[in-house]
Order: C-alpha cells, then structure tokens, then sequence
C-alpha cells in the first residue's frame, strides 16, 4: 500500500504568539480575550497544586524570550484527559494540557498545575511521575519533546523503566525538577554540557 | 473504569524527511539546535493520549481572519483568499475533530505583534490569527487575506516567501505538529533559508498550496487547497498483547 508522508515541521517562528497565545500577544479580545491552554485547573481538582516554572537556556546560556511550551501530563490519579484514555474517566476539572509563553522580559515560564499521579509504561509496569513538555521556538526547527520527573520521587525514579535506559546516567539530573515548597523548578537547555535530553517520541 | 484496548502507537518519524536541527543557513538554529541524539521509546499513554477542542470553542468568526479583527463595516485589506483541505494521517485517514490554529503577516508582510518593526504599516482592520476544528470528515477551511512577503534578519537580504504558520493537534500527543503553508508559483520558495532547511524538494513541494478554481467563490474570494498529513497509528490488533494490564 501507498503511504503519505507526514507533513514536514517549520520553526514557530518569532510570531508564534500571534497564532497560540494572541492575548500575551496584545491582540486584545481574539477568541474571547483567553488563551487556550492558559488555566490547567477549572474546578476544584484532586490533588496537590504545584508551580512548575523555570527557564530554556540556548547554547550560548542566555535564557530564551520567544519560546512557547505546552505541557501534558495526568490528573492526581494517573489518567488522561483525552478520548483516548481507555483506563477510565480523568478528573473533569483537570484538562491535562497547558501553554504558556517564555516572559518576554524574563525569559521564565510558568504552569500553576497538580501533581500527575503514575502511569504505566507499555508493558504494564508503572512509570513514575512525569509531564511531558513541547517547546518550539525561532531557531527550532522542530518541536522539542522532553519530560519532568521530580526530584522528591526517589523511589519511583529509580523504577521507571524510561530512566532506567538511558545509558549516559550523568544526564539524567537534566529532567529532574527540584522542589522548593510547592514550586518545582525546570531549567530546559538546548544545547551545551547540561543539553537536556530530548526524547524521540 | 472501562477495559477497552489501549490505541495502538505511532508509526515511527522519518527525521530525513523533517528539517534536522543544526541548519546553519537559518542563523538563529545554530545555538538553538540540541547536539545529541534523541533518545526513542515506544509510545506509552503519556504519548498516545492528547488533548481535544470541541467545535464547542470555536467562535463564528475565529476561521475568517478578514473579519475576526476588523472594526464593525469593515474588513482586512489585501487579496481575499479561502484556505482549505484536509487533515489526514499516513494511512490517508481523515483525522476529524483536531484544533488547527493559524497566523500570518498582512497583505504588506508585517504582523502584529510588538518585535516586528517592518516599514509596512500595520492594517487596522487585520489582527493575523484565526483556528478551527476538522469536520468528521478531517476536513478544515478559513477565509484570509494573501500575507506579504517580508525581509527578515539572516542575510543581509533575506526574505521570506508568502507563508501561513501552522499548529495542528492529533490524538495523541506524539502527532503534535507545527509548520508553514506557501502559495504555487512563489520565487521565494527556492531561495527561502527557513523553506531550505528541509532537505528534499518533494518534502518542500507538500508545503505548497495549490489553486483551487473549484472551490474559489466567484467574485469573492479565490481558494487554495492544502492537505496536511499526522502520523499514522498502529492498529491495536497488531501490537504485542500487554502482559499485566
Ligand atoms: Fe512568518
């Protein structure tokens, strides 16, 4: 049979909040003055409440201005916010799903999320706590997928079977983030000593 | 809790086909472009799952960008153009109920938006960006103005050719893609450092809307028509059966 290719990607560009985050972008009232993606959290979810926040350094070590990041991840309870979560019924006060912008000053980006509860790895075992991240930008050519882990999930890290393959071990503290209270911290860097691992997903 | 089969996993990415990261014809990827290899696992849920938009988000005007920022009587300034097609996946299965979003310059090559410092002016009645969500058909349209081509800083004369930017959601999170759409016969198409980091001429040439007479609206609006292409899925019956789910 006859296959299609798969649409080659471009760079988002320097204007990719005009298109995903057109109110950060100062179009005032486009698609009802709200970005998509903007509030993870739309009643009163389970589970703990965290801050994920942190930078994405480029290879010379500044922090970037023009990024966007999404994030998914599960509710308190391990399960998806998506038809095709086939375990059963995610928290509906919980999308999943987040965007938001690097500061256009700062160059930070921040979620106001929960805490994903485990997930399991495709035979069965459970993987620990994690968020999947996207980021594009200018000067990406394609989307950057990594993940989260969180630095106060020892036991869990040290089972999961994602981590447990990754040959260079002194890379894996690049997708730990560190808790400070209920804020955890995610430095992202594309390039360099500390280059985050990015995943082929 | 429900026991239907997990959804089968993602055929593999052709990363020959896609732009590699280092392309240091476009300047800005040298120190953006990550050294090491891309670590590969099979998909898990994480992956498999994604979000979804209902049709429900859509407000009337978010797919006509001649109108979605225009002042009352009024509309964008520029030559009218309807974009549509399909989403479809590898398999040529339409993918229905998928947000596409989508933003653009005006019809003189500058956008709005507080970095762009373009001589063209800025169009009162163009904001730049609209979205939709594919029909059950996998199919998506909007109505536009034909963007400008615009110099940007690479070389000391570059310019990009007339282009659409593009964000598109599958069904799960692996297929999610961001690119560009260009317009038949353009010049700048070969030149383009942006178009050029994409190493074939056919991967290049599935980026280039065609015209559309059929579907263009007599003295109204002409058409180009664009196909985008998601990652195909494994079918469930295929895969190794889970041990322990
Ligand atoms: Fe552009």
């Amino acid at each position: 049979m006859r296959y299609l290719k798969e649409t080659p990607s471009q760079t988002a560009g320097p204007y990719v909040h005009i298109g995903c985050v057109p109110s950060f972008a100062g179009l005032e009232g486009m698609f009802g003055g709200r970005d998509l993606g903007d509030k993870m959290i739309t009643g009163d979810a389970k589970g703990e409440r965290i801050t994920l926040t942190g930078h994405v350094h480029d290879g010379t070590g500044m922090a970037i201005r023009d990024a966007l990041l999404e994030i998914w991840q599960a509710d308190a309870a391990g399960l998806y916010n998506s038809p095709q979560e086939r375990r059963g019924a995610a928290d509906p006060h919980f999308t999943g799903w987040g965007r938001q912008p690097t500061d256009g000053e700062t160059g930070r980006y921040r979620f106001e999320t929960i805490k994903p509860g485990p997930v399991p790895w495709s035979d069965g075992r459970m993987q620990a706590p994690h968020i999947l991240v996207w980021i594009v930008a200018r000067g990406i050519n394609m989307g950057l997928a990594t993940r989260v882990y969180f630095d106060d999930e020892q036991e869990a890290n040290a089972a999961d079977p994602l981590l447990a393959r990754i040959e260079h071990r002194d890379r894996i503290p690049t997708l730990l983030a560190r808790r400070e209270g209920d804020t955890y911290h995610f430095d992202i860097h594309l390039q360099g000593p500390d280059e985050t691992i990015f995943f082929d997903i | 809790m429900t026991n239907s089969p997990p959804p089968g996993t993602f055929f593999q990415r052709d990363f020959t086909w896609h732009p590699p990261a280092l392309t240091p014809g476009y300047k800005t990827s040298v120190t953006r472009a990550p050294q090491r290899a891309r670590i590969a696992y099979d998909n898990t849920v994480t992956e498999l799952t994604g979000p979804t938009f209902g049709h429900n988000i859509i407000g009337e005007l978010d797919n006509d960008l001649t109108l979605n920022y225009a002042r009352p009587g009024h509309s964008a300034q520029g030559p009218r153009i309807i974009v549509h097609g399909h989403v479809l996946d590898e398999e040529a299965r339409p993918v229905p109920n998928v947000l596409v979003e989508f933003w653009q310059a005006n019809a003189g090559g500058r956008y709005r938006h507080k970095k762009d410092s373009y001589l063209a002016p800025l169009d009162p009645d163009f904001g730049g960006c609209g979205r939709t969500v594919t029909d059950a058909e996998g199919r998506y349209h909007f109505r536009t103005i034909l963007p400008g081509p615009y110099p940007w800083p690479n070389g000391v004369n570059d310019w990009r050719p007339a282009h659409i930017h593009f964000s598109l959601f599958g069904h799960g999170f692996a297929q999610r893609l961001i690119t560009q759409m260009y317009f038949e016969g353009d010049p700048h198409i070969d030149i383009c450092p942006i178009l050029q980091t994409i190493p074939s001429k056919a991967a290049i040439d599935t980026l280039v809307a065609r015209l559309d007479m059929n579907h263009t609206v007599p003295m109204d609006a002409r058409a180009y028509r664009m196909d985008f292409v998601l990652r195909g899925q494994r079918q469930t019956l295929f895969e190794n059966k889970m041990e322990g789910m």
